[in-house]
């Protein structure tokens, strides 16, 4: 699914909207998220999952080609962390053979 | 400056000034933009969120875990687990804000080379 798809399905569950708000509403989700991330903000959305920014130092790196050594500067990157529901949803007909233990299993792995 | 957590309350504001449906609106239709990507990756659809990123999943095969407190082998069964893919616009808005207070990094092979590999999603 494109973003583009997304528009059109929420189209369809909301018949009452102009495609044009359909659109911005999608823009702003996203622009959000990013405008949060982009200040070093975290993101959770519940059941969903969570949006963080990680920092990594500055390390010297090499070329595994030619050996060179470089200077790799220090950056920060974006990470998602899936949230318990969907997590769950996505192992939907394992967890139903597997109930007893899925619970205990699922606080330390 | 403390960081902060952004939740569904404020997307929900952030759709509510933008668009100017009502709040309750404005909150449920967060909502769905939630509801229709977990649907899409249960189905085990990926989605692409253009200059945002990419949820796409990836089957885990079983393993033997360990439970660190106790030792004990557990086996861990096949999975699915969502991988999280940020585009390259994402990745350079995040830094941008740190990158500015920086002099610019020369173009030299490192930097080329971080940009060939960054093309390939």
């Amino acid at each position: 699914m494109t973003k583009s798809e997304l528009i059109q399905r929420l189209a369809e569950r909301n018949p009452h909207l102009y495609l044009r708000d359909i659109e911005k509403i999608v823009e702003t989700v996203f622009e959000k998220i990013t405008q949060a991330l982009v200040q070093g903000d975290r993101v959770e959305l519940r059941g969903f999952g969570a949006f963080s920014v990680k920092h990594r130092d500055s390390r010297t790196g090499r070329n595994p080609r030619t050996g060179e050594t470089v200077e790799v500067e220090a950056k920060r990157l974006p990470f998602f962390k899936t949230g318990k529901a969907l997590r769950e949803d996505l192992n939907k007909d394992l967890a139903s053979h597997d109930d007893s233990s899925s619970q205990s299993e699922d606080s330390w792995y | 400056m403390e960081n902060r957590t952004i939740t569904r309350a404020d997307l929900a504001e952030a759709v509510y000034e933008e668009v100017g449906l009502s709040r309750n609106e404005s909150s449920d239709l967060v909502e769905s933009v939630l509801d229709e990507i977990s649907n899409t990756l249960v189905k085990g659809d990926n989605v692409k969120i253009s200059s945002f990123g990419s949820f796409s999943i990836r089957e885990k095969g079983e393993r033997v875990g360990r439970n660190p407190k106790t030792g004990v082998e557990v086996p861990i069964l096949p999975r699915k687990v969502v991988v999280f893919r940020a585009s390259h616009v994402l990745k350079d808005r995040i830094n941008e804000a740190t990158g500015a207070a920086q002099p610019s990094a020369p173009q030299g092979f490192g930097q080329s080379n971080y940009n060939s590999s960054d093309d390939n999603y």
